[in-house]
Order: C-alpha cells, then sequence, then structure tokens
C-alpha cells in the first residue's frame, strides 16, 4: 500500500525541483525589499571609491542609510544613473562634465553649468579643492633616457607603446583630440585596463599611459608625468554630482566637503586605499585628519564582506535560476514540438548565448524597465541560463522512444497527464543537466553583475584589478569557483533525489 | 455475429504508398483473430487504426457500436488494451506503477487495485515479488507479462497485441503462447493479434486474416487457408512457413 500512496509524489519531480529552489527565492526577495537606502555610485577607480565612500561615512555619520554601489563602470553609465533616479550621487570631475556630459566647450562657467545640470534635475556642489586632471605618464628611466619631458616630445618617438584607458581613447578630451593637436604618431595604442596598464608599464609591455594626476601609483612605480605644454587637458576639478530630490540635510553634508581636499591629501587618500586594498579605511583617514571629528568606525571586516557577497552572488545567480527554469522548461516543451515555433524558440535562446555577456549587460543598461540595478543583471543571467534549460527539455522530451509514447496515449491518458506522468519524469534526467549546466554558468557569469554595480562576488575582483591586487581578485575568485563546485556537488545530490531510480540503472 | 469492432471501407496512404486499401472488416466479440502476413502487408496499419495512432484517410471504425471520433477516442482508449512488440513499459516506473498507472489516474480506491493487482499476477503467472522491479531489471518474458498485465488492467473489451511475442526466444515464446491462450480463454476475451508466425496464428486463432499490400487475402480458419486457397499468394504464404507439419 505504501508504495502505492508514493507514485504521485514522484512522478511530480518538478514540484519537488521547484521547492527545493524556493529557499534562494525567499533569501534573494527578502534583501531586494528592503528599505531604500541612498545609493551613492562611483567609478571604476580608487579615486572615485574612496570619494564615494567619504561621502558614505558622512551621510551616515548623519543617521541616514546609504549603499555605495562599488565601481559602476564609466562616465556614461553613472550618468544614465544619476539622471534616471537610479542613484542618488556621485563624484564627478568638472572637466569631464563639460566634455562628456554635457557636450559643451571647456569655457563653460561654473554657474552655466550648474543651470544646465538642474535641467536633467542634478544638482553640484562646489569644488571639493584637488585637480584630478588627465595626464600621460612613462618610467622614469626611459623619458631620460630617450629625453622625453613633455607630451611634445612623444611626437619624434613613433616607436613607444602607448596602452590607453578604453574611456580615455574614447573621449572627447582624450586620445583623438590630443593626438591631433600634438600630431602625435597613431600606431602603436592598445587600449588596456586602469589598473592592469600598470602592471603592463613596470614589465615594459607598454611605454605611455594614461593616468590621473592625483593618482598614488605615479610616485609609487617612480614614474614622470609628461607635461602637458600646449594646455590640452581641462582641469578636473572634482565634485559631487546629486540628485536636487535628496533631503537638504544630505546635500549639506556634502557641502561641507568642498575645499578639504587638495592634491596632496588626495593622493595620500588614495595611496592609503591602495596600500590597505580598503576604501573605507582611506576614507577613515580623511575624518581622523580633517574637519570632521566623527567618524570612528573601521573597515567592514572581512568575513563579513565574504558573507555580503556571497549572500548576493546566491542571490543574483539563484533568483535568475529560478527564472530560467520558470520560462525555460515550458519553452522547451513548446520546441520540442518542433515546428517553426521550435525553430523560433531554439533560434532565439541560441542567439541570446552569441552575445558577450558584458554586451548583454551593456545593452539592458539603456532599457527604461532596467538601468544600473540588481535587476538588470538579474535579467541578463536569467536570459544567459535559458539555452541549457530549452535546448535539454527539448531534447530530452525529443529522445522518448516511440513505442513509450504511444504507449502512453494508447493508454487514455490525457495529454497534460502524459506530459506530468510520463514525459517530464522520463525526461527528467536531461532536464536536471541543463538546469545545472545554467546555474554553473550563472556562479560564473554573475561575477560581472559587479559592472553594473549589482555587487556580489565580482566586487572584490574588480577593485582588486582596478588596485591591481591579486589577492582582492582571488577574494572573489576563489569563493566564486568554491561556490561552482558546490552547486554542481548539490545538483549531483539532487538527480539521486529527483530523476526516478527506474531511469538511472 | 455480434462484432465489436467494424470497419467500413478504411483507408490509410502514407505519401504516396497506399498502406491499406479501402477495406472492411468485422472482429467477433469473444473471439480471438489474428491479422497475418508479410512485413508492410497493412496488418500493424489496421491495429494502429482502431486505437486512432493514426487517423484513417477514409471509411469508418465503430467500437462497441459507436463511430470512432478523435472526440471520444481519449474515453474509449480506456475500454481498449494494447499490447506491442517491446511492451513499451516507462522505464521510469517500477512494473507496479506501470500496471496501475491508470487505475491511479482515474482514482480507484487502494484495496480495489491491489485485488486487481493480484488477480492479474495470478493470471499471467507473475511473480509478485518482481513488482517492485524496474522495466530495465525484467527479463523479456517479464516485461511483456507486464505490458500485458498493464492493457488488461482496465478490464477492456478489446486487447490489440501486435507482435507481443516478436522479441523473444523460442522457450520463452512458447510459454506465453500458452499462458495467452488460457487467459484469452478465461477471460473470453475479444481479442486482434498481430503476428508474421503462422504457427502461432493456428495456435491462438479461432480465426485467421491473411493480408498482403494493404488487402485482406483471405479470411477463415488455417485449414480454410490451406484446404481452400483464396489465391497463389494464400498458397505461398502457407508454404513458406516451416514446421507447418507440426500444427
Amino acid at each position: 500500500m505504501k508504495r502505492i500512496r508514493k507514485t504521485g509524489r514522484q512522478e511530480r519531480f518538478l514540484r519537488k525541483l521547484f521547492l527545493s529552489c524556493f529557499p534562494v527565492f525567499l533569501i534573494a526577495t527578502s534583501s531586494l525589499s528592503a528599505s531604500e537606502p541612498i545609493l551613492i555610485g562611483s567609478k571604476k577607480f580608487t579615486e572615485s571609491y574612496v570619494l564615494a565612500e567619504i561621502a558614505k561615512r558622512a551621510i551616515e555619520n548623519a543617521g541616514v542609510a546609504t549603499e555605495h554601489r562599488q565601481g559602476m563602470g564609466g562616465t556614461i553609465i553613472l550618468w544614465q544613473a544619476l539622471s534616471g533616479e537610479q542613484i542618488g550621487l556621485y563624484p564627478e570631475y568638472t572637466g569631464t562634465i563639460s566634455e562628456e556630459i554635457l557636450k559643451a566647450p571647456p569655457s563653460l562657467s561654473a554657474e552655466e553649468m550648474r543651470e544646465r545640470l538642474a535641467s536633467f534635475g542634478v544638482g553640484i556642489t562646489g569644488e571639493l579643492g584637488f585637480n584630478n586632471t588627465y595626464a600621460l605618464v612613462m618610467r622614469r628611466t626611459i623619458a631620460e633616457q630617450k629625453a622625453i619631458r613633455s607630451i611634445s616630445d612623444l611626437r619624434n618617438h613613433p616607436e613607444l607603446k602607448l596602452g590607453l584607458t578604453h574611456e580615455f581613447l574614447d573621449r572627447r578630451d582624450g586620445w583623438g583630440p590630443l593626438a591631433e593637436k600634438y600630431r602625435l604618431p597613431t600606431q602603436n595604442i592598445v587600449g588596456i585596463d586602469h589598473g592592469l596598464g600598470y602592471e603592463a608599464l613596470r614589465n615594459g609591455s607598454i611605454d605611455v599611459k594614461d593616468a590621473y594626476s592625483t593618482d598614488a601609483k605615479i610616485g609609487e612605480n617612480d614614474l614622470i608625468v609628461l607635461e602637458d605644454d600646449l594646455q590640452f587637458f581641462p582641469r578636473y576639478k572634482a565634485v559631487f554630482l546629486y540628485r536636487l530630490n535628496l533631503p537638504p540635510e544630505v546635500v549639506a553634508i556634502l557641502r561641507r566637503m568642498e575645499g578639504t581636499l587638495d592634491e596632496k591629501r588626495m593622493i595620500q587618500l588614495n595611496a592609503e586605499a591602495e596600500r590597505t586594498k580598503d576604501y573605507a579605511r582611506a576614507a577613515d583617514l580623511y575624518f581622523r585628519d580633517a574637519n570632521s571629528p566623527r567618524a570612528t568606525s573601521i573597515g567592514e571586516p572581512f568575513a563579513h564582506k565574504l558573507r555580503r557577497w556571497t549572500l548576493r552572488h546566491l542571490q543574483l545567480a539563484g533568483l535568475s535560476l529560478l527564472l530560467s527554469i520558470l520560462i525555460g522548461i515550458p519553452l522547451g516543451i513548446a520546441a520540442s514540438r518542433g515546428g517553426w515555433i521550435g525553430q523560433v524558440i531554439l533560434g532565439f535562446v541560441g542567439a541570446v548565448q552569441t552575445i558577450p555577456s558584458l554586451a548583454l549587460l551593456a545593452l539592458l543598461v539603456p532599457l527604461p524597465f532596467f538601468g544600473i540595478s540588481v535587476r538588470t543583471a538579474i535579467a541578463a543571467l536569467f536570459l544567459y541560463g535559458l539555452l541549457p534549460i530549452v535546448r535539454n527539455t527539448a531534447t530530452g522530451l525529443q529522445d522518448i522512444a516511440q513505442p513509450v509514447r504511444e504507449s502512453a496515449i494508447a493508454l487514455g491518458l490525457e495529454p497534460a497527464a502524459r506530459l506530468w506522468k510520463i514525459y517530464l519524469p522520463i525526461a527528467s534526467r536531461s532536464i536536471l543537466g541543463g538546469i545545472k549546466t545554467s546555474a554553473v554558468i550563472n556562479i560564473a557569469t554573475a561575477t560581472l553583475a559587479a559592472l553594473i554595480g549589482a555587487g556580489g562576488l565580482g566586487e572584490p575582483i574588480l577593485s582588486g584589478l582596478n588596485l591591481n591586487d591579486h589577492v582582492t581578485i582571488l577574494q572573489g575568485a576563489i569563493p566564486a569557483a568554491v561556490l561552482a563546485l558546490l552547486v554542481q556537488w548539490g545538483f549531483d545530490l539532487l538527480d539521486r533525489l529527483l530523476i526516478p531510480k527506474g531511469l538511472r540503472l | 455475429m455480434d462484432s465489436l469492432v467494424q470497419l467500413t471501407g478504411v483507408s490509410k496512404t502514407y505519401g504516396s504508398a497506399l498502406a491499406l486499401h479501402p477495406t472492411d472488416l468485422n472482429f467477433a466479440r469473444g473471439k480471438t483473430t489474428v491479422l497475418i502476413g508479410p512485413s508492410g502487408c497493412g496488418k500493424s496499419t489496421l491495429l494502429r487504426l482502431i486505437i486512432r495512432l493514426l487517423d484513417p484517410d477514409a471509411g469508418s471504425i465503430r467500437f462497441d457500436g459507436a463511430t470512432i471520433t478523435s472526440e471520444n477516442i481519449p474515453e474509449l482508449r480506456r475500454r481498449i488494451g494494447y499490447v506491442i512488440q517491446d511492451g513499451g513499459l516507462f522505464p521510469h516506473l517500477t512494473a507496479r506503477k506501470n500496471v496501475l498507472l491508470m487505475a491511479s489516474h482515474l482514482r480507484w480506491p487502494l484495496p480495489k487495485m491491489e485485488t486487481r493487482l493480484a488477480e492479474l499476477c495470478a493470471l499471467t503467472r507473475f511473480p509478485e515479488s518482481a513488482l517492485d522491479r524496474f522495466p530495465l531489471e525484467l527479463s523479456g518474458g517479464q516485461r511483456q507479462r507486464i505490458s500485458l498485465m498493464r492493457a488488461l488492467m482496465l478490464s477492456p473489451e478489446l486487447l490489440l497485441l501486435d507482435e507481443p511475442l516478436g522479441a523473444l526466444d523460442p522457450l520463452v515464446r512458447a510459454a506465453l503462447q500458452k499462458d495467452l491462450k488460457e487467459i484469452f480463454a478465461r477471460l473470453k476475451q475479444t481479442a486482434i493479434l498481430v503476428t508474421h508466425d503462422l504457427a502461432e496464428a493456428a495456435y491462438l486463432g479461432d480465426e485467421i486474416v491473411l493480408m498482403n499490400e494493404g488487402r485482406v487475402e483471405q479470411r477463415g480458419t488455417v485449414d480454410d487457408l490451406r484446404m481452400k486457397p483464396a489465391s497463389s499468394f494464400v498458397t505461398d504464404f502457407i508454404n513458406a512457413q516451416r514446421g507447418l507439419a507440426l500444427i
């Protein structure tokens, strides 16, 4: 008798599968619906992280909750996020505002700038003090050997290899116009990440790179800044851009930071951040020395950070996997019936897979519902996870032997009962295989979510790349790899629970 | 005579090939009719048309007085058992669950299912101890017995068997032939059995329908076929079957 009663349970294996995903779903939704703090964005380089961290600390000391979306990318992404009201504020530079954001001549006055930003609902603080201009840097030894002191001197050295950041290559005040103004040779140019560029300079892979004049690495690596003898680079005075609808007390806090940071202190803070590998420590230093005695907190302990990253990572991968399962299995069932609908479905999910994951994120960011958010990361991971599930569901169903199909029909089972009691359980091994592939891919790809400020284990990887610090990179990379292995093992266990025993003989 | 199944002008083509010429056939209640003929003669097609795994191009099939349509066939299938050569058992279900699948789908009470299961085990000589094995753990003969039990579970009025013993070795086959004959007799089962083995047809069938190239060549007992062949094909077919002397 007992065995008969168990019949229904084993057949409804998918329901069990959904139940087993449920805890992940709960974790994911509960923290997504938390109260809404002020979001602070930062660009993908040390100084931006540090400034954002200082703002976070200052605002939190006033009792307002904030969240720092670290290293969201370049200017365009942050500006879109701010003008699209997805973040509340971020640190920016006056030169970037006029050149990149407002596409205005460098002569734009502070007053004009304020007015034009206001039309986007965005406010601007006064200058924080230092000027972080773009600069070209190279190793002192090579510069002295070739007698290069200014950017003009590069004109006679076409053999030098330039490693430039992608943002610098594309900017209106970047490489193109600079090369034009100085009539520089343009053969030996490679695009390279900012942090990696210093490594490349050190080992001689490149000779010249773009840098920021407050970059702590300049002193550390014994680099020299080439003189901008034709005064090409505009002034890049740091400010905060913020939503005009932020609470007045928050704006007041930001304005209190005006004029508190000169070049020397900024270099110090940047160096502190790179030395300690901890942006919060640099922010501490700002409050310790300066006009604000209120700061007391120290950097977040590693175990706490790891927990935060991992939970968010699981949230991203888990929610997106759940969506992929919920949408992918029905799509796979439809695709298994063949015909043009099957072609369209398999064609679509296959095409999605061919888009590089980074490009898929970038494509989703400008869409109205998405923007810079956890939503976007989940949507991208969901689309990525579809193919293995849809394809394995479809092939698993198509592979069912003709006699088995016909027996199910001839017995008089209705189509729905045939699907649930016969076809899906027989295809379960293939379907679970697809889900497993999808889950492992998701864990790996979710590290990219940090690029759009969605957090997860990609966060330390990104800041490590930026700090050129392998230990920090590994703090994200190792847990991500361990997670992928655990997920793989977890699914191997799940196989035993969900795949009917008769199929495992 | 009282017919359970009546075919009137039923025909079927696959692409351009005519698999079954317009055919009229009746199958009597309580009798075992054997469809026999060479491969591709249309005998399996005929079974598949009755259970509607295939739709006829023309003509109509009546079951117990009612014309079979795509609307009523799901209901009618529960009154028809179907057994095929390799059993078509569901690999993810134990033997027990294969047999009980429809009954539990129709929410039979547990005691009724257990009683019926015990009856069927006795009838088909299937050891109850092997009921919890999966199809892959059963021998070929055991699989066919389970397939038969599954087909008989709801006490169908009609049993269709498409080469049910075709893949078995001779000893197992002989044992199952004997058991089938007893079962049909005990249940007074209306059955239509497809085979290409004349000895099996002669042993199991009350009546034989010999088919060739989509047509019925002759209908009668094995003696009718032997003594009064309707065509030279019938003679050739009979002579081609060795071991006939043993009948």
